[in-house]
């Protein structure tokens, strides 16, 4: 391995970096939102969103990323709605993350015993009240491995944008080897900096999922 | 006592086809204790469930004074904090701490001030002996204590009439005196009182009025003496056997 090839893509590795990091966590940011959204409708049971709810979760967690984004790189341009590759990155990673994060949230609000929510409402709370107050903080230390979880595949998901030709942290790597034959360097800074964005998720996760817990269940 | 504060009117309870509660009629009045006995099955809970509105009814009505509490609407939502429940499970909120349990429905739905509420649950807790486990957590406390919290919860709310269904059915039987007390005392203060439970003892000791509920109907409504010494059915007789047991020597 040669330590001149390898300070020498550094810069192009830390710029690669940056673009996926940022677009990765846009969408992760929206796949939030949409699971937020998504599970509440879910849980509330209100009619006909619910069903669309279902059916988008179906649809986005049964196809490939690759698929999906395929459809609205190429797809969109052809009923005449263009967006560019980082758009379409975040978007697809936002609405393939949305059913994943529907899912997890979801099951834990509705892990919560219904006793919670009747003995808030014996109290004289509303169904706000006892949704807000009452449920939602032991959903959220339910649903935090889970969370963190598909916030570490989403991240690693980003490694198909290369296909719509976003310059992620994969396609320098592959570009760089198809123009130099370095592919021992390349590699190497490819893992080392999908751990550099990984590992830091990985130790807040462990993090956030014991104190979540502490205060559920103590320890 | 003579003032009525509950009125139960013809009250009919199915869950899908299965008649749970059929003509159910009762008046409380203010500061009376009234004990519910009966087979399990013969809904009981139901009944208490039915009162603060939890369970939507089929017909008949629930009155507290003058307002309407079942069928529910949007003033019978507001109405149902003069009515206090305390569940089997004592279902204390796990992520707050014991005093955040207490005074969160007081801040939220009546929006007393924290000091206020603080102060009022602190005396509360020292009355059931609890006041040092504030800051504990539910998980760290004993099934007793955990359900010795869930009353002051319910009290804190000032309620006019208080359920209590079964509260010591979970508990080891070393506990569940210490919950007894707390509800022992509270009728000394003349609260009025609608009291499930299978502990004879208890129900003999602070029930002003007895009812035995079986097959969905109140089939006895009499006096403790009257009903633990010379009940007037047999299913009542029956049913009184099965808390004693012949000797074997």
């Amino acid at each position: 391995m040669d330590t001149s090839i390898i300070s020498s893509y550094l810069p192009l590795f830390a710029e690669a970096f940056i673009l996926t990091v940022k677009i990765g966590w846009i969408g992760i940011g929206l796949s939030l939102l949409l699971g937020i959204t998504d599970a509440f409708i879910l849980y509330f049971r209100i009619p006909i969103l619910s069903g669309i709810v279902k059916a988008y979760v179906e649809l986005f967690r049964n196809t490939p990323l690759l698929v999906q984004l395929f459809f609205l790189y190429y797809g969109l341009p052809a009923v005449g709605i263009r967006i560019s590759a980082e758009v379409c990155g975040a978007i697809g990673l936002g609405l393939l993350g949305g059913s994943y994060m529907t899912e997890s949230i979801r099951s834990g609000l509705e892990a919560v015993p219904a006793i919670q929510t009747e003995s808030s409402f014996a109290l004289g709370m509303n169904r706000i009240q006892a949704f807000v107050l009452v449920i939602v903080p032991q959903a959220f230390s339910i649903s935090v491995p889970a969370i963190i979880a598909n916030i570490i595949f989403l991240l690693k998901e980003t490694s198909v944008f290369s296909a719509i030709s976003l310059m992620d942290l994969m396609f320098t790597a592959k570009d760089l080897i198809g123009l130099y034959y370095n592919t021992t360097e390349s590699l190497f800074l490819l893992v080392i900096f999908y751990i550099l964005m990984l590992l830091p998720v990985s130790l807040a996760g462990s993090y956030i999922e014991k104190r979540a817990r502490f205060k559920m269940f103590g320890d | 006592m003579s003032e009525e504060i509950l009125k139960i009117e013809h009250l009919y309870k199915r869950y899908d086809d299965i008649p749970v509660l059929e003509d159910i009629s009762l008046t409380v009045k203010k500061g009376e204790t009234v004990v519910i006995v009966g087979p399990s099955g013969c809904g009981k809970s139901t009944f208490l469930r039915c009162i603060n509105g939890l369970e939507d009814i089929q017909d008949g009505h629930v009155y507290l004074e003058d307002a309407l509490i079942n069928p529910a609407s949007g003033e019978s939502v507001q109405n149902r904090q003069r009515i206090g429940m305390v569940f089997q499970s004592y279902d204390l909120f796990p992520h707050k701490t014991v005093l955040e349990n207490v005074i969160l429905a007081p801040m939220k739905v009546q929006k007393r001030k924290k000091e206020d509420a603080t102060e009022e649950a602190l005396a509360l807790l020292d009355r059931v002996g609890l006041s040092a486990r504030k800051d504990s957590y539910p998980r760290q406390l004993s099934g007793g204590q955990k359900q010795r919290v869930a009353i002051v919860r319910a009290l804190m709310m000032h309620p006019e009439v208080l359920l209590f269904d079964e509260v010591t059915a979970a508990l080891d039987p070393e506990m569940v005196r210490e919950v007894l007390d707390v509800i022992l005392d509270l009728a000394r203060n003349n609260s009025t009182m609608l009291i499930v439970t299978h502990e004879m003892a208890f129900a003999r000791a602070i029930a002003d009025r007895v009812l035995f509920l079986d097959g969905g109907h109140i089939i006895e409504d009499t006096d403790p003496g009257q009903f633990f010494d010379s009940p007037g059915t047999d299913r009542a007789k029956k049913f009184l056997q099965t808390f004693e047991y012949e000797s074997v020597r």
